[in-house]
């Protein structure tokens, strides 16, 4: 019953949040440009398009607007796309595998490297490869991603050659109708750049958060009795000392989660990804107004759930950790 | 085991072989992807372009700038305000339709529906179908540009819409924006919008001596100017447009690709707010700042030559184009004309221009502040991008504001009616002057060559125009965007390019 609880607060927490972000997004609406611009040629008259924007509704007050999209919004329809002429939500659906699966991408490799590294850094402060591995780090850091991406796709793309430089190649459709890149192997050549490009965000970070996590337990008294009580090095390290780097880390981990959708939207810009952040760029570009606040109402909402999920996770890898709401 | 081997290496032969001359596939990326599959929808680049792979129109635009016959075989003047096409025979449409006269004026009379394309075939009067492959159409006046127009009449299957639906939706959704019949070289065999469009040649097209090869074309819109011209070099893609200025030599040196450039027609300039300043209503200040604008430096540095240096509207080709002007930097002309007109210490005006419209809008402006401030104007310029920027220009919030143009008739009379005319919210006429120049002059011999059939009356009129405007500045010209489209070799993508920007990718021929 308090996971029950716990739920229905982070519910009530997930439509506040919700409402507040449409509230901007529809307040700063005006300011995006004129939609009518993108839907017509140069030639149209004014005339033209002032009938056109009072068909729409686009004259109306902003109260009279803001209603009649939470009276639609209620049952489930943020508005059509100008630009697709479909519901903006399944237009964002249609888009969110291919986000998802560069995500997914993203991590995997910079767990798979940062992980391995710090502890590396950790145990072994004074060699020569950690020293690379930490100056590297801070260059890492303070590279644009957006230069990451085109070096990315010079190199590899265009002077050897190896791998493809845009889109995402051969997709197979998956029963419940996700489309993935993952079960061939030209979607997954199309997967590397793109990933490496968005995990080097996190890569430096993570490294150093690990490394220095991981310092940090090992001197600490339980585990210099771990070692007193002659348990093996490798038990000491792996399961008594960086056990306990882990909770940081998927703090950290959790709130970096906004980052990288955020930058989910410069990286499939430069790679013509076709997932949500180019969506998102492009709907702006083209002030699409519908397709812009439908995006950020979910992305508000994808950052409730998975910090639902990263509380959940707390609880996994430390048990002292309780749920807040869930009281005893 | 040797048997084994001989026959391989003659299949691989037969291969190799069967290659030339056969089915083509092409891979191309461009900017941006059509908005929608109705043609009628929106006017714009995406739209024609499209509507030359999927449908085709009475006559098109050549290389030279004069017409070719297309579903239109043949036409005549019947009188001062008829004329008559008679169509081809025999052509189908993608539903298996036969193509009729009935087709040709339900498409006329669709495209006087849209908003977008209405302005344009305001003129038209009526058409109507005489017999089943002739079609008869009608002017309020005589009519110099009848064939300029009918490059916009794409006949449509009107059965296939009329089963379907054959409303023009400018937002929501309609059967005419997903679903398409014409009678063009391509069928669309599938679309994901913002991703891509494949297009399939169409087995029973009517041109069989069109001598394309292209069975399937794969179009890839690459928004990022970069990643497009990466995905050239790499060899993912077999052609691209547009190719910006800071990549045309990579393309043009690379052993395996060709750069293909033209002169555009989109001219692109500064206007000058009367209304709003005092002092830019001084047709001494305008010709004094005309003269300190360097815009062949502007070419030449910003525009790495990716432009052709224009000292009036209309490009060379067009009637309206008058050889004589020429451009006119100065800078001691241009103090003492603003001496002479009464701001020898200059004066401070504020500047709007767009960030992502133009190519290199924004370094254009930022390049003719800093000239316009050594005749002592100080300019205080915003940059924006151009969902922003158009509603500005509507307001005309600044005192000098950018606007480039292309004329939809590929004619010097529609520079003037939208951008020089005096503006007139009634008739429309002016509707971009956000200037508001006016001479009467210039609206008189632009309406009366707007009815003026005789070819080389028409050119006097508007060449005059443009000698007016050049000498009171009633703008600033700067160049015509050329265009620039990248191939890999192999790909005779230079003998189906033209002016106008629509490739007729129905025709083109891939070597290996």
């Amino acid at each position: 019953m308090h996971i029950l609880a716990f739920l229905i607060r982070r519910a009530v927490q997930a439509v506040i949040v919700m409402l507040v972000i449409s509230v901007i997004g529809f307040s700063i609406q005006d300011n995006l440009g004129d939609p009518l611009r993108e839907l017509v040629g140069q030639s149209v008259s004014e005339e033209e398009r002032d009938a056109l924007r009072e068909e729409m509704g686009l004259n109306d007050p902003f109260l009279v607007q803001y209603v009649r999209f939470l009276g639609n919004a209620v049952q489930g329809d943020l508005g059509t796309s100008y630009f697709f002429k479909r519901p903006a939500v399944d237009v964002i659906m249609d888009k969110f595998p291919a986000t998802f699966e560069l995500v997914i991408g993203a991590v995997f490799i910079f767990l798979s490297l940062s992980i391995p590294a710090g502890i590396y850094c950790a145990i072994n402060r004074d060699s020569w490869l950690t020293r690379i591995i930490m100056t590297g780090s801070i260059v890492g850091i303070s590279i644009p991603v957006f230069l990451t991406a085109i070096a990315a796709v010079w190199l590899f793309g265009v002077e050897l050659g190896w791998l493809p430089a845009f889109g995402r190649g051969d997709t197979v459709e998956l029963p419940w109708g996700w489309e993935t890149g993952f079960l061939t192997l030209d979607g997954l050549s199309h997967l590397i750049l793109p990933s490496i490009t968005l995990s080097s965000i996190m890569l430096p970070l993570f490294i150093r958060l690990i490394r220095a996590e991981m310092l940090e337990a090992m001197s600490t008294d339980y585990v210099r009795f771990a070692r007193a009580k002659g348990l093996s090095q490798r038990r000491v390290r792996y399961v008594h000392a960086f056990r306990n780097t882990l909770l940081p880390v998927v703090t950290v981990g959790g709130l970096m989660i906004g980052t990288l959708i955020a930058y989910t939207i410069l990286t499939e810009t430069v790679f013509q990804w076709p997932g949500m952040g180019f969506l998102f760029l492009e709907a702006v570009n083209r002030v699409d107004t519908p397709l812009i606040i439908a995006y950020i109402i979910v992305v508000g909402l994808i950052f409730v759930i998975v910090n639902t999920i990263v509380d959940f996770v707390y609880t996994l890898i430390n048990p002292m950790v309780k749920l807040p709401g869930a009281k005893g | 085991m040797r048997l084994l081997r001989n026959l391989a290496a003659a299949g691989a032969v037969m291969l190799a072989t069967a290659g030339v001359g056969a089915a083509q596939t092409l891979k191309f990326a461009y900017d941006a992807d059509p908005v929608s599959l109705d043609p009628h929808e929106q006017l714009s680049g995406g739209t024609l372009q499209l509507s030359h792979m999927v449908f085709d129109p009475l006559v098109r635009w050549n290389q030279d700038l004069g017409f070719d016959a297309r579903i239109a075989k043949s036409w005549e003047r019947v009188n001062e305000t008829t004329m008559r096409f008679n169509l081809r025979e025999g052509v189908q449409f993608h539903s298996g339709n036969e193509m009729t006269a009935e087709d040709v004026v339900w498409t006329i009379e669709r495209l006087k529906s849209s908003p977008d394309f209405k302005g344009i075939f305001n003129g038209w009067v009526s058409a109507e179908a005489i017999d089943a492959h002739t079609v008869e159409v009608k002017t309020d006046g005589p009519s110099p540009l009848m064939l300029h127009t009918a490059t916009y009449v794409f006949p449509m299957d009107k059965k296939f819409y009329e089963e379907g639906g054959a409303e023009i939706a400018k937002h929501g959704d309609s059967f005419a924006s997903q679903n398409v019949s014409g009678t063009g070289p391509f069928t669309i065999a599938e679309r994901e919008q913002g991703v891509r469009v494949v297009f399939e040649r169409n087995e029973t097209y009517w041109d069989e001596d069109s001598p394309g090869d292209v069975q399937t074309a794969i179009l890839t819109p690459i928004k990022e100017a970069p990643t497009r011209v990466a995905a050239l070099l790499a060899g993912d893609v077999d052609f691209i447009a547009p190719v910006p200025p800071t990549d045309l030599d990579r393309v043009r040196e690379n052993e395996n690709t060709k750069l293909v450039t033209m002169t555009g027609t989109r001219v692109i300039t500064l206007q000058m707010n009367q209304e709003r300043h005092e002092a830019l209503a001084n047709t001494k200040v305008r010709r004094a700042m005309a003269y300190a604008i360097n815009n062949e430096g502007i070419v030449e540095k910003i525009m790495k030559g990716f432009g052709t240096v224009a000292a009036q509207q209309s490009p060379e080709g067009y009637v309206g184009h008058n050889p004589n002007l020429e451009p006119r930097y100065d800078l001691e002309k241009a103090k003492q004309l603003m001496a002479e007109a009464g701001y020898p210490d200059g004066f401070e005006a504020t500047m709007m221009c767009p960030n992502n419209r133009y190519v290199n809008d924004f370094k254009i402006c930022e390049a003719s502040a800093a000239m316009l401030a050594k005749i002592g104007i100080e300019i205080d310029l915003t940059t924006m991008p151009k969902a922003q920027y158009w509603p500005k220009f509507d307001e005309r919030a600044a005192d000098i504001m950018m606007i480039g143009w292309h004329s939809d008739t590929e004619d010097s009379a529609n520079f003037n009616e939208f951008l020089t005319m005096t503006p007139n919210p009634e008739t429309g006429r002016g509707q971009y002057n956000s200037g508001n120049y006016s001479n009467e002059r210039v609206d008189e011999l632009t309406l009366a060559s707007l009815t003026e059939t005789d070819q080389d009356k028409r050119a006097e009129m508007l060449q005059e125009v443009e000698r007016i405007l050049y000498e009171e500045a009633a703008f600033i010209p700067f160049h015509w965007q050329d265009l620039a489209y990248g191939a890999r070799k192999g790909v005779m993508i230079e003998d189906v390019v033209n002016v106008m920007n629509f490739p007729y990718l129905g025709d083109l021929v891939i070597k290996q």
